[in-house]
């Protein structure tokens, strides 16, 4: 029945780590490091002001473009927060989560045999919607670059076709992030090479160190940068399905010719509740950012000790470690430390191929303290038991 | 210090090792900093938080009762609010603005016992103008934890 199926569908392979995936559904009683979502839920007063938007009787649709308020306060937030001035009427467009944003931004630029460069290890969306798009999803391997992409390392991987580079900062799985400077010189080689940049920066709330750049507050990047954000990490939201877009106008407006005749608009009780998000949700993001930021402190320290490497995370709420020393592949590690411990991490391989990431795993630190500690104890002991 | 101080007030199982690692800090400072700070009474002491609405342990009557005192010419209120801490009855104690003075948690096995207390002990001091009892009839919320519901999170075990 496959030729009932269109063939760019039929190109996307299914993730390999499906049955994975159902051996952890199905076990009870399990410490699962391997949810790539907050474990905060929504701080109660945007909840509130959702059940009020309800109450209000806000059940209508929205402009396709998104309330015109939250766009509004959108740009300001922008601006207060990264610098970058976008104009709410024409240059922000609010979607259902950066999922959809990442999928418009993806066709309305990419043309059939298009590159678009995706660096790796990444989150598990980029490659296959550029596919479904007709583009040409190429990985870059980050994982001798200390997980982060180089002008060296681009320019190399640039041909006559790249349209798109994919940069996605504090990243999925590995925590890494970049600094002003390196952005610098990576935005160098994007306007010599007249790319387009798509750029993921979902996690740009949960920065530890230093303050998170945005790559279209870099001179001469504003024009051809689609800065992608959402509620759904920073605020704990991810169940409302809110995002957002940022970008030159002529862009924003060819995805928001998509996004009106296939999604119409975002949810307007989310909208609703994302406003108050933006507004008043500055002290529950700190006291959130806080704590993983402790958290993170503490898992780097644990695993330090136990030997195992890794690179420095810096944002986002992942760790990427390399647990080759085991002799275990990502996937048999996952397996045996589940079976044996009870302890759910996602294998490496989820996130790009096979021969750069079968030596991972990602640790996600999103449960609380006390849990932590006690998975932490426990794939010690599984270490030790090897 | 305040950073330790933060971590002990959010939880206070945290041991000097786990802190000295979220704080990269030897353990033997850390340590020493907790002692100093038990000695010096900023630290007063550590205790779980029980929900008594789900405990099958005993649970002791308590009432917030609302005093109107005189305060007393050169020491305010503080004479007075002494001679009523002391009773190991009262398990709080503040002075507050507005149309009494001092708020008071107290405890006793039953009614009865609470009962006694203000009109034998509490009522009759001098410089207690007056007292309104209220009986606790439920906690909903506590110290910042919600006493009445389960956990509020429903995701699923693992996702990208
Ligand atoms: C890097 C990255 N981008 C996008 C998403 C999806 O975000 P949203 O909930 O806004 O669709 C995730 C979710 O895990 C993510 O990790």
């Amino acid at each position: 029945m496959k030729e009932r199926i269109a063939d760019r569908v039929n190109k996307i392979e299914p993730s390999g780590i499906r049955e994975f995936f159902d051996l952890v559904l199905g076990m009870k009683d399990i410490i699962s490091l391997g949810i790539g979502e907050p474990d905060f839920v929504t701080p109660w007063h945007i909840r509130e002001a959702g059940i009020y938007a309800l109450e209000e009787g806000y059940t209508s649709y929205t402009s396709n473009q998104g309330l015109p308020q939250l766009r509004k306060i959108i740009s300001q937030y922008i601006h207060r927060r990264f610098g970058v001035k976008y104009d709410p009427d024409d240059e922000v467009l609010i979607t259902v989560g950066v999922s959809e944003a990442y999928d418009l931004a993806i066709r309305a630029v990419v043309n059939p045999g298009d590159e678009v460069l995706v660096p790796q290890p990444c989150y598990v969306c980029y490659y296959p919607v550029s596919v479904l798009a007709e583009g040409k999803p190429k990985y870059l391997s980050t994982s001798s670059t200390g997980f982060k992409v180089t002008p060296e390392l681009l320019t190399s991987n640039i041909s006559s076709k790249t349209k798109v580079l994919v940069l996605n900062y504090p990243n999925n799985p590995t925590g890494v992030t970049y600094t002003r400077e390196e952005l610098k010189s990576l935005a160098k080689v994007i306007k010599e090479k007249n790319l387009i940049v798509i750029s993921d920066e979902i996690y740009a709330e949960l920065t530890y160190d230093h303050g998170h750049t945005s790559l279209s507050s870099l001179p001469g990047m504003r024009s051809r940068t689609v800065y992608l954000n959402g509620f759904s990490k920073a605020f704990a939201m991810t169940g409302w399905r809110l995002g957002f877009a940022c970008g030159p106008e002529d862009i924003i407006s060819a995805m928001n010719k998509i996004h009106q005749y296939t999604m119409l608009c975002a949810p307007i009780m989310s909208q609703m509740a994302g406003i108050e998000a933006v507004l008043k949700g500055d002290s529950a993001v700190r006291q959130m950012c806080t704590e993983y930021r402790r958290r993170r402190d503490y898992i780097v320290e644990r695993l330090k000790e136990m030997g195992l490497d890794f690179v420095y995370p810096q944002g986002a709420f992942y760790v990427y470690v390399n647990i080759g020393k085991t002799g275990l592949s990502a996937r048999e590690f996952a397996i045996k430390l589940l079976r044996q411990k009870k302890v759910a991490v996602v294998p490496g391989v989820a996130f790009g191929p096979k021969d750069d990431n079968d030596r991972y795993i990602r640790i996600a630190y999103t449960v609380d303290f006390d849990t932590l500690k006690k998975a932490l104890n426990r794939i010690q002991e599984f270490l030790r038991s090897l | 210090m305040k950073e330790i101080i933060e971590l002990l007030e959010e939880n206070a199982r945290l041991t000097p090792e786990d802190i000295s690692r979220i704080l990269k800090k030897d353990i033997a400072t850390v340590k020493k900093t907790i002692e100093k700070l038990e000695k010096s009474g900023v630290i007063l002491g550590y205790k779980a938080i029980i929900n008594e609405e789900k405990s099958k342990s005993f649970k002791p009557v308590r009432a917030v009762i609302e005093v109107q005192v005189t305060p007393k010419r050169n020491q305010g209120f503080d004479y007075i609010a002494e001679r009523i801490y002391k009773f190991s009855e009262v398990v709080t104690c503040f002075l507050v603005s507005g149309t009494y003075d001092l708020l008071l948690i107290v405890e006793g096995d039953n009614i009865h016992d609470v009962a006694q207390f203000v009109a034998e002990k509490l009522a009759p001091l001098e410089g207690v103008r007056g007292t309104v009892t209220h009986f606790l009839l439920k906690k909903y919320k506590q110290d910042g934890f919600v006493l009445t519901k389960g956990k509020e999170n429903h995701r699923q075990s693992i996702s990208l």
